[in-house]
């Protein structure tokens, strides 16, 4: 799984880093998003399919790799 | 003319006071207004299940005489408030809930800094300036302040005579004194700032005093927007006030603006949240009793919580910008929509037994804090203080019950709001 994300259309809401915070933080000063691990494992992938599916503003892509 | 029907299909052709130029499916049908009455006070008003059924993008009159839609879906709801070609900025135009007298007319401009009632690019440049704030990391921070100010309003409600008015006790003082350290705003004038929010999201209060409540609340934040300026602290509103992006600083109007937002925001949801949450879970004890069994339960309890009770009861007004299409339905450019969060978490599309309160629900896309650009900025705070709320009220007070009955608790079925206005409990002489 590869993940992208569309930093321009992030307003900070948050979700993605309270939902799959071993992938995804946010920026100290505007709180859009940061991705920790754009490669994450299998472990994972659940709580990353979970993160992009609540986020608001719809800016996470999910790419089979 | 006294004693005429005005509905549509009353029996007298020609009397119908529909404007000629709102063609109306189904015109035999009396108008739709929104529906506000509950039957059970935790369920949205059940006019719902006919209308996410039957007519998901419903024709709705509102009370100034115009008409627009009422969307009841899931699918609907969400796509609507992601959608650019849908506005924010007009929302304040037309009420579904009340027809704003003359006089307060002036209450509908969207003024400097009001962001929720703005679009991009002016909405951009103020949440901008806010999210860094609110981030699910600064908000973790807060974790120990919250559980302390939690710990020390039940240490005091544990020696209070009971029965104890849970609200007055703890749903409403917790966020209050939160969103007080947070912005910077003195906790000593809580009831000043309370007893305003209480009237102006009240939707029975006059013209005439929500004109003067807001003069009140803008004074009020005038003079501590200067004391800051003087003499600035490690608080938010400071650090507003000290920000400068490419357009400069903040003017006076819009700090005003924003703190005021902020400080009502910030503490009649999660109030609300609090108080209702309570009395819900203690009407659902075998879900209480889940929770009790395991604390870990309550991240999925508090999302569940948010869906279920869905407390921004009438639902989120937008425009359209344009003409467009919701549903297989034709929605004309500058046309009201109401967005009903309430019903969109009720839609068995989207949740499986969608009236049940399950707290076993583990993923959750509920609608609770809105969706789209202006999904509730505080809304991790929010959550810190659910969590820690419930966690420790229902640990401390294991037999914590209801000093009334269900039907003599006074819901909030009259505040833009919903939750209660007093929640009396009691419980054994074994609070912790």
């Amino acid at each position: 799984m590869k993940v992208f994300v569309d930093v321009a259309r992030c307003r900070g809401a948050g979700l993605c880093a309270l939902t799959a915070p071993e992938v995804f933080d946010q920026d100290e000063e505007e709180g859009t998003v940061v991705v920790l691990d754009p490669e994450p494992p299998a472990t994972l992938h659940q709580k990353v399919v979970d993160a992009a599916g609540l986020c608001p503003n719809s800016v996470i892509r999910l790419e089979d790799a | 003319m006294a004693g005429v029907d005005k509905s549509p299909g009353s029996g007298l052709p020609g009397l119908s006071f529909r404007e000629q130029d709102e063609p109306v499916a189904g015109s035999s049908e009396a108008e739709l207004r929104l529906p506000t009455v509950r039957e059970c006070p935790f369920d949205p008003p059940a006019e719902y299940h006919r209308l996410r059924d039957e007519d998901p993008v419903a024709r709705l009159a509102f009370p100034d005489g115009s008409h627009g839609w009422l969307l009841s879906r899931y699918e609907d709801v969400r796509s609507v408030l992601a959608d650019p070609r849908i506005s924010s900025a007009r929302g304040f135009t037309s009420s579904p809930i009340r027809e704003l007298p003359p006089e307060a007319l002036e209450l509908r401009r969207i003024r400097p800094g009001q962001f929720i009632g703005m679009d991009p690019p002016e909405h951009t440049r103020y949440r901008r300036m806010l999210t860094g704030q609110f981030t699910v990391r600064r908000m973790n921070a807060l974790v120990p302040r919250v559980e302390r100010i939690v710990a020390d309003h039940l240490d005091a409600m544990r020696g209070m005579a009971r029965p104890v008015d849970l609200v007055k006790a703890f749903a409403l003082p917790v966020p209050s004194l939160v969103i007080c350290e947070l912005l910077g705003v003195p906790y000593a004038d809580r009831e000043l700032f309370q007893r305003r929010s209480r009237a102006l999201l009240n939707m029975t209060t006059d013209g005439p005093t929500l004109v003067r409540l807001r003069d009140e609340m803008d004074d009020y934040m005038l003079s501590l927007v200067r004391a800051k300026q003087r003499q600035p602290a490690d608080d938010l509103l400071s650090g507003l006030i000290g920000r400068e992006d490419e357009q400069g600083r903040l003017s006076d109007e819009e700090l005003i603006n924003i703190g005021n937002l902020l400080l009502v925001a910030g503490h009649e949801t999660t109030a609300n949240m609090l108080a209702l949450g309570t009395l819900a879970l203690l009407a659902h004890p075998a879900q209480l009793a889940a929770l009790r069994a395991d604390p870990t339960l309550v991240d999925q309890a508090v999302e569940e919580l948010l869906r279920y009770l869905t407390i921004v009861q009438f639902g989120l007004v937008r425009t359209a910008k344009e003409d467009l299409g919701i549903g297989g339905r034709s929605v004309h450019a500058d046309a009201p929509i109401v967005a009903s969060l309430a019903a969109a978490n009720r839609d068995p599309r989207q949740f499986p037994d969608p009236d049940v309160l399950d707290l076993g629900r583990r993923y959750s896309p509920h609608l609770a804090f809105g969706h789209g650009v202006h999904q509730c900025l505080g809304q991790q705070l929010a959550r810190v203080e659910m969590k820690a709320g419930f966690r420790a009220l229902f640990e401390r007070f294991p037999t914590l019950r209801l000093a009334v009955p269900l039907d003599e608790v006074p819901m909030r079925d009259d505040m833009f709001i919903y939750g209660v206005h007093e929640l009396p409990v009691t419980w054994d002489g074994d609070a912790r």
